[in-house]
């Protein structure tokens, strides 16, 4: 920092006044402390900035270039182009897939997370440890390999399907946008557990027994008291699903097929495969990036700093 | 608290006759939706491990239990090789990843200075960036950057373990200087005040009072890199070159091409990796719980 530039060390200069004793003394200590502290973080800072910020204003500055006849970027020519194709039909098609997918999934893990986060927070504090252990585990575990195993399991030699089959229904479950949403619940479940069970936890019980005391029901109670509480992680629990799940990748992937393609498996095939696209893929990007700050800018306006 | 460590546990308890208590037909859905959530969590993990003892060469097929592909997966040179990048990549990134991060963190959390906020964006970043967006930027990144290398002195770099490496450190920094921030916030700076005091230098303070102190913050930092570097199959797929391929890019890449029982060990294996390191995170929370207040 050039503000903070090192005095040199010399002997001062008779004829200049000398310093105020205490207060000068004390900056030069502060100005040697922040100047610590800026190359404490330096080498962290300057990485980040090399292969986190450069990376992110080049996809910024591909999303601009043009091809050339043979499909190869050409960083000349700048236009708009792969922005404008996000018009395209087959584009917005995906878009909505993702966004219904998305939602629907963390819709779901709502529905599921919260009365099971609600539960784990009124047990004793000792079932409470272990249940909690059991839910941190698939939480830590390979997100590919389970996502795998439901390749195993909806499959048509897997049981889902044998079952269904001994019902009479002949269903196809796998490679099926169904599949890719059940994929997705099961892997982002956790993300929406531990926010909620945090909020839950925290939320002060008396107040609902406040609550009943003024004859308010149950159901009452709820609504009015333990609902409002737990907002702050209703909101931040949404926003760990629903980020991932938009832009999903391995799980379109292993379990979708044809008709489940996703944005971030379309955004890979413009990088991976025959027909690359390398500047659509960039801009393609940047959009999905900055609909996510969007997201992310709302979680800590919410108050969600834990992540 | 965060989700990326063990809650506390430590919240109101309540009590047995309280009017906060769910009623009795409540308090049975809720432990019946309870009982299927931990079912939905666990039944798919399980039956992959009992398949993966599966003789036969079908996968959803049982015949009879054996050890088959586990031998076949340690005589797979592809697989055992994949297994060893993955092994190298994880240790080199966790550890350049936990000293810078360990040292972003203290500089965030110990000191003023100005430009700390574009420093505190930026750390923050690449935990909220989703996976396929960082993959493309680092690709980019790596094509450009080594035409120009090309250019400027003639030398030819590709993509391979070195570029896997260096994207790891690159998201592995900032879950790293997260988890020990959050270790940092809750302690006091009076210690390292008083150590200061009584002439300790810079150095023997941070030594002897505030590493000891923040080191389950450290370790528990150090076990999310390297359950993170050995989950992630985007990026590292995106950066990756001919003949340099992790454990996870080479699941993803088999499964493109059509499941095998194969594959089901391996995913045992990836599986009993990250369930030792959850286990060990675990274990140094604990530690952090009983060390912290």
């Amino acid at each position: 920092m050039s503000t903070t530039a090192p005095t040199p060390d010399v002997q001062p200069e008779l004829k200049e006044p000398a310093p105020p004793p205490g207060p000068g003394l004390e900056r030069e200590a502060e100005k040697a402390e922040s100047r610590r502290g800026f190359l404490v973080g330096l080498p962290g800072y300057a990485y980040l900035l090399l292969f986190f910020a450069t990376p992110l204003l080049i996809v910024v500055v591909y999303s601009f270039a043009s091809r050339s006849v043979r499909g190869a970027t050409v960083l000349a020519d700048w236009n708009l182009d792969s922005y404008t194709r996000m018009t395209d039909s087959l584009v917005l098609t995906i878009a909505w897939r993702s966004l219904w997918i998305a939602t629907l999934t963390t819709l779901l893990c709502l529905l599921v997370a919260y009365p099971f986060a609600y539960y784990l927070s009124t047990r004793p504090a000792r079932t409470r440890a272990v249940l909690l252990v059991l839910v941190m585990i698939p939480f830590w575990s390979n997100f590919l390999v389970r996502t795998y195993a439901w390749r195993v399991l909806l499959g048509t030699d897997g049981p889902f399907t044998r079952l269904l089959a001994t019902v009479g229904l002949d269903a196809q479950l796998l490679f099926t946008p169904t599949a890719v949403l059940i994929g997705l619940v099961y892997g982002y479940l956790p993300f929406m557990i531990l926010p909620l069970y945090a909020a839950v936890e925290r939320l002060d019980h008396s107040l609902v027994e406040a609550a009943r005391d003024l004859y308010a029901s149950g159901w009452q109670a709820f609504w009015k008291v333990t609902w409002p509480l737990s907002r702050p992680g209703v909101i931040a629990g949404s926003i760990l699903v629903f980020i991932p799940s938009f832009g999903a990748y391995v799980t379109p992937e292993i379990l979708g097929g044809r008709g489940s393609t996703m944005l971030g498996s379309y955004i890979a095939r413009q990088f991976i495969g025959t027909a690359s696209d390398w500047p659509f893929g960039s801009a393609l990007s940047v959009t999905i990036l900055v609909l996510m700050m969007f997201a992310a800018v709302a979680y800590f306006r919410a108050g969600g700093k834990n992540l | 608290m965060s989700v990326l460590e063990m809650p506390s546990g430590g919240g109101a308890d309540v009590a047995e006759d309280s009017l906060a208590r769910p009623k009795k037909v409540v308090d049975r859905i809720l432990a019946g939706n309870a009982w299927l959530v931990f079912a939905f969590l666990y039944l798919p993990i399980v039956v992959l491990i009992i398949y993966s003892f599966n003789d036969n060469q079908r996968v959803g097929i049982w015949t009879e239990a054996s050890l088959r592909w586990y031998g076949e997966m340690f005589a797979n040179a592809r697989v055992m090789d994949a297994l060893r990048n993955s092994l190298i990549v994880m240790f080199v990134s966790t550890i350049v990843a936990t000293v810078l991060g360990t040292m972003a963190a203290l500089s965030m959390e110990r000191y003023r200075y100005r430009g700390q906020r574009a420093y505190d964006g930026l750390l923050y970043l690449p935990v909220i960036i989703p996976d396929i967006t960082m993959a493309v930027m680092l690709l980019l990144f790596f094509v450009q950057a080594f035409d120009l290398i090309f250019l400027a002195s003639g030398v030819q770099f590709s993509r391979g373990l070195g570029t896997i490496m260096l994207a790891h450190i690159a998201f592995n920094i900032s879950f790293v200087a997260l988890v020990v921030r959050a270790r940092l916030a809750g302690l006091d700076a009076d210690l390292e005040e008083a150590a200061a005091d009584l002439y300790a230098s810079r150095w023997q303070a941070f030594r002897r009072v505030t590493l000891p102190l923040i080191a389950p913050g450290v370790a528990g930092g150090a076990l999310l890199a390297l359950t993170l570097s050995l989950d992630d199959v985007v990026i590292t797929e995106f950066v990756s070159g001919a003949g340099s391929t992790t454990l996870p890019v080479y699941v993803f890449g088999s499964l493109r091409r059509g499941v095998t029982p194969l594959i089901n060990a391996v995913s045992v294996l990836m599986l009993v990796g990250s369930i030792v390191l959850v286990l060990l995170s675990l274990a140094v929370s604990r530690r952090r719980e009983s060390a912290g207040d």
